[in-house]
């Protein structure tokens, strides 16, 4: 083991080193190239002994990573953002292949407007495809993370795709102290790929991702993945449980922090979840019995855990740093659906919009959510979702506005800047 | 084996390795040419498809094909062949497989994967000089829909989406020339109806490496609107009036295998389909026969100086 200090992207690179991934298909697309770049320069001076190919989109590169993966081999590839959207048709696809591999995603606000900063809509809308994802919070857990994700790819009672998903800019770009795991280990944990049945031979013809007519065998072939995706939540607890006997760190499918005695919780995924921490501790520093829960895994959803963690709580905040257009958070929805006519279940369940494209979530804002969760369980009521936006920043907008709205009365106006 | 193995028609293969009782239309020429195809190809081979009306051949539980089998979506049927053929490499390299269970690596797509949405996948699939062959049955329209339009339709050509008194307004795009741009190892022409010319050129194309990409004119009774039986004779009229030009490209140079001459009017191979009945109902129009007439001649010219 080696201690080092790695990026967020240089995390995910040594993960798909250290699981010796055989093929990398790959797109370049920011905040993510890092990871490419990164295995790439390891093939070029033999210290990996992969395959690394450009395709010429996203959608290419998913299709040619499942199709390797349907072949037999261990598959390695990252994206981000807009090039995850422009692979969707085959995120849905390929989930239906079985066949495992792992993708990272390195998440990045949508279009439009065009925009670099993170926030998880990109995951969010691969929510539904059928592939596992892993969200992490430290480059740490970008690293063990990604040999877990083909541990748990890869098991035969699971045998679906898994995105491991970090945060642009915050963990993509951002160094942190890392322990690498001793290769040999790291070996002997992720073990060698034994694609099954699922691989393409010359002396055994397969048909795969055939047509099916009518909805009967539709529905069983999905109702498969989707049972096989409601398994792999006890796998994730062997796999991890492993984990940490090798390699002495703990990833439970939610990540509890100063939530057991806590009256109140706020739920957050990824790395803004560490400035929640921040704030739960100043909190409690003034008496406020506070936590965090922050699930690591989105899919399968840890509904039953979130049932135990939250039972007899007064009040949850859920900080969503995606926006369901219409609608509004969507891990607020998913725990309003697991919790709802639980009993014990907290009567208080609050949504809260922030960290769009990257927009910080202050300190000062984490103690207003936490006096209103309080007066509002007091009171016995469930405001409104709200959107966090400072009047600072409205300031800030409005100047911008007031900027183009003279340029353009300018150009109506005929005036040319010479 | 090499081309010359196929002089006459008795060489040709009299096992036939495809299996019948698929779900294409009677008369499909698109199942004629992949029936002799896959006489060639054999059974070591993975087809790698795209969405079409060949992605029917394939309904589980059932498949007429010996060998392996994949479906990808519109697009991406080159990509799915990059992953597999990448992957046979690297299990070869790692002496993970044997060289006994290698295959031939085979998309197959119809004209709207290949003339359009898949032309990117497929130019990429080129300039990595993937290891492939492509087959693209041509039946000039977007056959499994219903025959609207695609990047593949003739001049004229009534479909689903064009109507008029005119046709379609657009002409048939040149992927014959966009694929040989990229200078693969080889490209070439074929149709059903010329069982030793398709024999040949696909012999040639098993026994090279890198992309081999072939277009095959789909007779297509369904969306050409014509019937079934007739299938054979619009294939032969194809060519014998020059509208479909037999022809390859290897080694930089595009030879034409099948020199039609002389040449028949194409009126003779137009009045045979519906989607060019109004050429001559309810009356003739000279003009826009002449017209296609003179754009055949004009290919001809250029290939004759």
């Amino acid at each position: 083991m080696t201690r080092k200090l790695l990026t967020g992207n240089g995390a995910a690179a040594w993960g798909a080193r250290l699981s010796a991934s055989d093929y990398i298909p790959a797109f370049p697309i920011t905040p993510q190239t890092e990871i490419i770049e990164t295995l790439a320069g390891w093939i070029d001076n033999s210290d990996l002994d992969a395959r690394l190919v450009t395709l010429e989109s996203e959608h290419s590169m998913i299709t040619a990573a499942a199709a390797a993966a349907s072949t037999g081999v261990r598959v390695f590839s990252a994206t981000s953002s807009q090039g995850l959207l422009y692979g969707m048709e085959m995120l849905y696809t390929v989930a239906g292949w079985r066949s495992p591999f792992v993708l990272v995603n390195v998440s990045r606000g949508l279009a439009s407007p065009i925009t670099l900063g993170p926030d998880h809509n990109d995951i969010m809308a691969a929510r539904d495809s059928g592939f596992l994802q892993i969200h992490c919070a430290t480059c740490q857990e970008v690293l063990d993370s990604t040999l877990i994700a083909f541990r748990l790819a890869e098991h035969t009672r699971v045998r679906l795709p898994v995105i491991v998903n970090l945060d642009g800019f915050y963990l993509s770009f951002t160094r942190e102290p890392v322990d690498i795991p001793d290769s040999k280990l790291a070996r002997q944990y992720v073990g060698d790929y034994d694609a099954e049945n699922i691989r393409f031979r010359a002396s055994a013809p397969l048909s795969q991702a055939v047509a099916v007519l009518g909805g009967s065998p539709y529905s069983y072939f999905r109702y498969e993945s989707h049972l096989a995706a409601q398994d792999s939540l006890e796998i994730y607890h062997e796999v991890t449980e492993e984990f940490n006997q090798l390699f002495g760190r703990q990833y439970d499918a939610i990540d509890c922090y100063r939530s057991d005695d806590a009256d109140y919780v706020f739920v957050m995924m990824g790395s803004f979840a560490t400035k929640a921490k921040e704030a739960v501790d100043q909190l409690r520093d003034t008496g406020f019995a506070i936590g965090l829960l922050r699930p690591r895994l989105m899919r399968p959803f840890p509904a039953q855990i979130f049932q135990q963690l939250l039972a007899c709580k007064k009040g949850v905040a859920v900080i969503d740093q995606n926006l369901s257009m219409g609608m509004g958070g969507v891990l607020h929805s998913e725990l309003a659906a697991s919790l709802y006519g639980q009993a014990h279940a907290p009567p208080l369940l609050m949504s809260y919009i922030g960290g769009l494209g990257g927009r910080d979530i202050s300190s000062e804002e984490f103690f207003e959510i936490a006096s209103e969760l309080r007066l509002s369980a007091e009171q016995g009521k469930t405001p409104p979702p709200r959107l966090l936006y400072t009047k600072t920043e409205l300031r800030e907008v409005r100047k911008l506005q007031a900027v183009a709205h003279v340029e353009r009365q300018d150009l109506d106006e005929g005036n040319t800047h010479e | 084996m090499s081309e010359l193995t196929y002089r006459r028609m008795k060489d040709l293969p009299s096992t036939h390795l495809l299996g019948t009782g698929t779900p294409m239309c009677a008369g499909c020429g698109g199942l004629n040419a992949l029936h002799q195809i896959y006489d060639i190809i054999g059974e070591k081979s993975i087809f790698i498809n795209a969405a079409g009306c060949m992605t029917l051949l394939s309904v589980y539980p059932f498949t007429p094909f010996r060998g392996s089998w994949l479906y990808t979506a519109m697009a991406s049927a080159p990509a799915g062949a990059q992953g597999v053929r990448d992957a046979l490499d690297v299990l070869l390299q790692k002496n993970r497989m044997s060289m006994q269970d290698d295959m031939q690596v085979v998309v197959l797509t119809g004209d709207g994967a290949a003339y359009g949405m898949g032309l990117s996948a497929t130019s990429g699939a080129m300039e990595r000089d993937l290891d492939f062959m492509y087959i693209c049955y041509d039946n000039e329209g977007y056959g499994n829909t219903g025959q609207q339009y695609s990047g593949a339709t003739p001049h004229a050509a009534m479909t689903a989406t064009s109507r008029g008194p005119r046709g379609f307004p657009g002409f048939k795009k040149d992927l014959f020339s966009i694929w040989s741009a990229h200078k693969p190892a080889y490209v070439a022409t074929v149709i059903g109806t010329e069982p030793l010319d398709l024999a040949r050129k696909i012999e040639k194309a098993r026994s090279l490496k890198g992309p081999r990409m072939i277009i095959a004119l789909s007779p297509c009774p369904t969306g050409w609107d014509y019937d079934p039986q007739d299938s054979v004779t619009v294939g032969k009229l194809a060519v014998r009036t020059g509208v479909w030009p037999l022809k390859e490209y290897v080694d930089g140079k595009v030879v034409h295998t099948k020199v039609p001459h002389p040449r028949k009017p194409v009126e003779e191979y137009l009045k045979l389909q519906g989607r060019f009945s109004h050429l001559f109902e309810p009356q003739r129009d000279d003009a826009l026969i002449n017209e296609i007439q003179a754009k055949v001649g004009a290919y001809w010219e250029d290939v004759d100086s």
